[in-house]
This record gives structure tokens, C-alpha cells and sequence, in this order.
């Protein structure tokens, strides 16, 4: 399997929305192309025919029943919010100003 | 006060019970133990003296009144940072949410509060338990009380190193590649990873939700069994909780044996990269477990060879998806927000500011391996391996009733020496990893000392998914035999500090 060259490290943060700084670029780009070259032992069962296994539990939609129970206040549920307005959470822009 | 804090939790409880200790004595002794050492051991990261006081007399109080207190009551517990407490910080290690109060308090608390165990604090872990020996804190690493500059172990290092300190006879840790059972091995305590699904997850803070598991550490078995029974059982709020009954834990740790069980030795947990001191004891243990009458069957699991490697893909993965949760919008930190960037851009500025080198790490390995046109290659594969360890781990359990292993491949390294070298990092969780995978329980105890660096070594016993109670029954059996053999507990032999 191939490596991982620094300009995708570069991408893979972008879409991750993680602003890396050049010098932790540099430094990431390394310790993942061995990280990468390590796990690549994987790809010996790649031609298997096995299911994956997603996770330990055999579930699917655990449903409860539809009923109003007490939750957070909106006082609480604002409490950690770093700006707020009108009890809401405040955020900075979103979309474009026109 | 000394002799206080070296009871174990079932002899405080009993103490309380019959008015010979006060819960208000207990919880003051184990404050002043943490005021004389956490600044050399650096176990907490926030402890609520007031708060834990306060449980204390409301102990104390309801014997007054004459009401029958349940088996832990008054007993002082440090709770690893990643479980919510309402109006107590809760940080994950993570700059990301310094300062924040949660609102409300996970299931796994609530049930500690309803069994009146007196939480004395927060204890230190690697970042969003990312790591395997505290030094990806945030808030500075944590020490080893067997030896201040080693690490004691990882995620859980503050709960492990307030255990051997003698901070608290409790802890509470999580375990989604060995962050309960390695620190253990390593600090010479007790951890237990139950079975998938066995103790409840809300509000306990996500990192790969497929592994992530609690569950109880103490300085013995049978404590850390009262404990694995207070926090476990079906929670409705988590919808991966197990709805079965809990295993009969405490009354498997009170009647320790082995005899005619079969006990499995896995030939892929030995080999390079394992220190000879750790090996030594390993197969003293299974020699001990041979007189204790326990019959060995050599086993062959071929893909517990790629389990590192499935481990270090689906772990990260799932991460990536978890963590997008932290955008600086509705709580914890918010960067850059000066009035002319778009909600974007200061998401990845907080993200930038807020998380450490080995969180942006998986993050980013994790998006790699989710990515279109590497899914299939990578995170496919690695789910394959999942299913091959299960398979190998359900064959084993046709043939016998636990698996036994080192919980390490060695002792406890200096703080320093792997912390920029995430490979030789992730080494540390070899032995522990597979069970993650699968699904199924398992706990470290302690085997002895390995001769080369005097440094504790755990022992790990694994059992079948809900099948906990095995644990407990050969943990206690082997606990019992060792402690006879050493003439004391091995904790005991820890440095006074």
C-alpha cells in the first residue's frame, strides 16, 4: 500500500477542520507514513471472504418509548455555551453577507 | 490516619457499618493523603473537597437515622476526568473543554451517588483517553508512586496512581484498548474491563464508541468486584447497554478457585518486543495456576497478530467521527472568534488550539482511513480482522474457561522515552487490545515484581462476553495464592512516598 505524503496530510486536516501549523505538518506527515506503514498488515485479509464486524453487539434500533420525560433546562443547556443571545447559542457567521 | 487509608474498601464499609469509622474520618484521611502527595504524584486534576465532605455526612447521617447502608457506603473513590459530573469540571484532559461544568451527571455516577461512594475527585488521563501512560495530558503527566519518573500507565494513569498512592481504595477507569488494564499492570493495582455494553456509557465522553467501556479498579479483587456491581447493569439511556443480568462478580471473588478449570495460554502474546522479568512471572503464574489445579491448554489465535493494527485503524476512525462534536459552538473552548470569521474557519482554529499532537494524530488517521477510495482497503479490512479475532477468541472459549497473558509486554517506562513515538507507544496495549475487539471481558492483577527493574507486573485473565464473574473467581483464586506466597499484598512492597 502506498505512504502518505505530506500534502495529504495537509488535505486529510483541512477536511478534519484542524488549522495545522507548518511545523506540525512537517512533523505529522513522518509519524503517519509509519503509522500507516505499520497498520498496512491489515490488507492480508483484504481478499478474505468475511463480514465485517462493525461492533461486539448484535443491535439495531433500540427504540424507546415515544414519552415526554424532564430534561435540561435552557438555562443548563446554555451553561457552557461560549457566547449566547436570546437563549440561544450564539455563533459566529455562517453564511456570506449578501 | 496511615492505617485508614490502607484499608481496602471492603473493610471501610464494614467499619462504617459498625460505627467504628465515621465516613466523614474516612473521607478526611484520604484528603490529607492527597494533600501530602499529589503534588510529587500528580493523580487529580481537580478534587471537590467539599463536595466529597458533604457525601460523606450524608453517610453518616443516614446510619444515624438508623437506615441500612449498602456494601460501599462511605467509601472514597477517584473518578477518571472522562465521566460528566454535574457541577463538578470535567475536562478529558483536554484543553478543549477547560472550565466546563457539565449540566448533569452520567449514569455511571448517579449509580456511585446512589450507593453512597464518596467521590473524591477527577484523576489525570491521556487527552480524550488517547494513550497508554498519561504523558498526552494536557495538564502535565502523572507519576508512577513505584517510581516518580515512570508512567503509571495510560489512559487511566491518575486513577492507577491514586490506587498505589494510597489516595483512594477506589477508582473508576475506561478501557477501549487496555486504558483500564495496563495502568493496572503497571501500578501493581486491579482493573477490570467488563464485557461490552456491561456498564452504561452516557455521559461518558466518546472516543470510539465500538471499544469504549468502564469499569472498576481497586487494590483487590473482591473490591474491585463490590465496585463492578455498583456501576453495572442496563442503562436506557445507552443504547449499546447490555439488557442482561450483571454476572455474579462479588460472590465469584468471594469464593476464588480454579480447580479443573481450563485455562488458555495464546501463543501470539509472547515473542519480541516482551521483557524477560515479564515473561518470568507470566509463566510463574501459569505454574501457580497448574498447583492451584487448573489444567493449561496451549492455544493458537493467528489474527491477534493483526490486532494492533486493526486496532490503530478503527479506534482512530471512529474518533474522527466522535471528536467533530468539539467545533466550538455550544460548549468548551471557542478560538478566534473576533467578529469577522465564519463559523468554519473558527471551528478549525479551535480544533487547532483546543487538541493535543496525538489527538489531531488520529484524527487525521482516522479521516485517511475513512476516506473514499481507502474505506474498503483500510477500515473494511481492519473490520475483517474484528471478525477473525472474535471467531479465534468463540474457538478458544469451545476449548477453555479463560485465557491468561502478560496485561504488557514490559513494566512501566520512563516518562520521556516513547512520548514522541506513537508506534513504540501503542506497543503497550499488544496484550489488550484483542479483547476490545471482540467484545468480551477481562482484568490485570498483579504477579510479582520483574527481577530486572523491580517493577510490577500484571497478570491478564480474559473471559467470554458476560461471562465477567470467571474473572473474578480465578482472580481471587491466584490473588489468594500470591498474597500467601509473598507473606503480603504486592502493593505493599510500593515506596512510603
Amino acid at each position: 500500500m502506498p505512504g502518505i505524503t505530506r500534502e495529504e496530510v495537509a488535505h486529510l486536516a483541512r477536511l478534519a477542520r484542524l488549522e495545522l501549523a507548518e511545523e506540525e505538518l512537517d512533523h505529522f506527515a513522518g509519524q503517519l507514513d509509519d503509522i500507516i506503514g505499520a497498520v498496512a498488515r491489515v490488507s492480508e485479509v483484504a481478499e478474505q471472504d468475511v463480514p465485517p464486524t462493525s461492533h461486539p453487539l448484535p443491535l439495531t434500533n433500540v427504540m424507546r418509548a415515544d414519552e415526554v420525560r424532564p430534561s435540561l433546562t435552557p438555562a443548563q443547556a446554555l451553561s457552557g455555551a461560549p457566547a449566547q443571545e436570546q437563549q440561544r447559542f450564539k455563533v459566529p457567521q455562517i453564511l456570506g453577507e449578501d | 490516619m496511615t492505617d485508614i487509608i490502607k484499608l481496602t474498601a471492603a473493610e471501610i464499609a464494614a467499619k462504617i457499618a459498625s460505627g467504628e469509622l465515621t465516613a466523614v474520618e474516612v473521607t478526611e484521611a484520604h484528603l490529607a493523603r492527597i494533600d501530602a502527595v499529589d503534588e510529587k504524584v500528580h493523580a487529580f486534576l481537580h478534587v471537590d473537597r467539599e463536595g466529597a465532605l458533604a457525601q460523606a455526612r450524608a453517610v453518616d447521617e443516614k446510619r444515624a437515622r438508623g437506615e441500612k447502608l449498602g456494601p460501599l457506603a462511605g467509601v472514597p473513590l477517584a473518578l477518571k476526568d472522562i465521566f460528566t459530573t454535574r457541577g463538578v469540571p470535567t475536562t478529558v484532559g483536554s484543553k478543549m473543554l477547560e472550565g466546563w461544568i457539565p449540566p448533569y451527571d452520567a449514569t455511571l455516577v448517579k449509580r456511585l451517588k446512589a450507593a453512597d461512594v464518596v467521590i473524591l475527585g477527577k484523576t489525570n488521563m491521556d487527552e480524550f483517553a488517547m494513550g497508554s501512560s498519561t504523558e498526552n495530558s494536557a495538564y502535565g503527566p502523572t507519576g508512577n508512586p513505584w517510581d516518580l519518573t515512570r508512567i503509571p500507565g495510560g489512559s487511566g494513569g491518575g486513577s492507577s496512581a491514586a490506587l498505589a498512592a494510597y489516595q483512594a481504595p477506589l477508582a473508576i477507569g475506561t478501557d477501549t484498548g487496555g486504558s483500564i488494564r495496563q495502568p493496572a499492570a503497571v501500578t501493581g493495582t486491579v482493573g477490570v474491563k467488563p464485557t461490552y455494553g456491561a456498564v452504561s456509557r452516557y455521559g461518558m465522553v466518546a472516543f470510539s464508541s465500538s471499544l469504549d467501556q468502564g469499569g472498576p479498579c481497586a487494590r483487590t479483587v473482591l473490591d474491585a468486584a463490590l465496585l463492578h456491581e455498583a456501576i453495572a447493569g442496563h442503562d436506557p439511556l445507552d443504547s449499546t447497554s447490555a439488557d442482561l443480568p450483571v454476572p455474579p462478580v462479588v460472590e465469584a471473588a468471594r469464593n476464588g478457585s480454579v480447580a479443573g478449570m481450563r485455562v488458555g495460554v495464546v501463543k501470539q502474546f509472547r515473542g519480541e518486543g516482551y521483557q524477560a522479568g515479564v515473561m518470568q512471572r507470566f509463566d510463574e503464574s501459569v505454574e501457580l495456576l497448574k498447583e492451584l489445579g487448573a489444567e493449561v491448554v496451549e492455544l493458537d489465535c493467528p489474527s491477534f497478530d493483526l490486532a494492533l493494527s486493526a486496532y490503530y485503524l478503527i479506534a482512530p476512525s471512529e474518533c474522527s467521527s466522535n471528536l467533530a462534536r468539539f467545533d466550538g459552538l455550544r460548549y468548551g473552548l471557542r478560538a478566534g472568534d473576533d467578529g469577522t470569521r465564519s463559523a468554519e474557519d473558527v471551528t478549525a482554529l479551535t480544533r487547532e488550539a483546543g487538541f493535543g499532537p496525538e489527538v489531531k494524530r488520529r484524527i487525521i488517521l482516522g479521516t485517511y482511513a475513512l476516506s473514499s477510495g481507502y474505506y474498503d482497503a483500510w477500515f473494511g479490512s481492519a473490520q475483517k480482522v474484528r471478525t477473525l479475532i472474535t471467531r479465534e477468541f468463540e474457538k478458544a472459549f469451545e476449548q477453555v474457561d479463560v485465557i491468561v497473558s502478560p496485561t504488557t509486554p514490559t513494566t512501566a517506562f520512563p516518562i520521556g522515552e516513547r512520548a514522541d513515538d506513537p508506534m513504540a507507544m501503542y506497543l503497550a496495549d499488544l496484550c489488550t487490545i484483542p479483547t476490545n475487539l471482540a467484545g468480551n471481558a477481562a482484568m490485570s492483577l498483579p504477579c510479582g515484581l520483574a527481577p530486572e527493574d523491580g517493577l510490577p507486573v500484571g497478570l491478564q485473565i480474559i473471559a467470554p462476553a458476560m461471562q465477567d464473574d470467571r474473572l473474578y473467581k480465578v482472580g481471587a483464586a491466584v490473588e489468594a495464592a500470591f498474597v500467601e506466597k509473598w507473606g503480603h499484598p504486592l502493593i505493599e512492597e510500593a515506596p512510603s512516598l
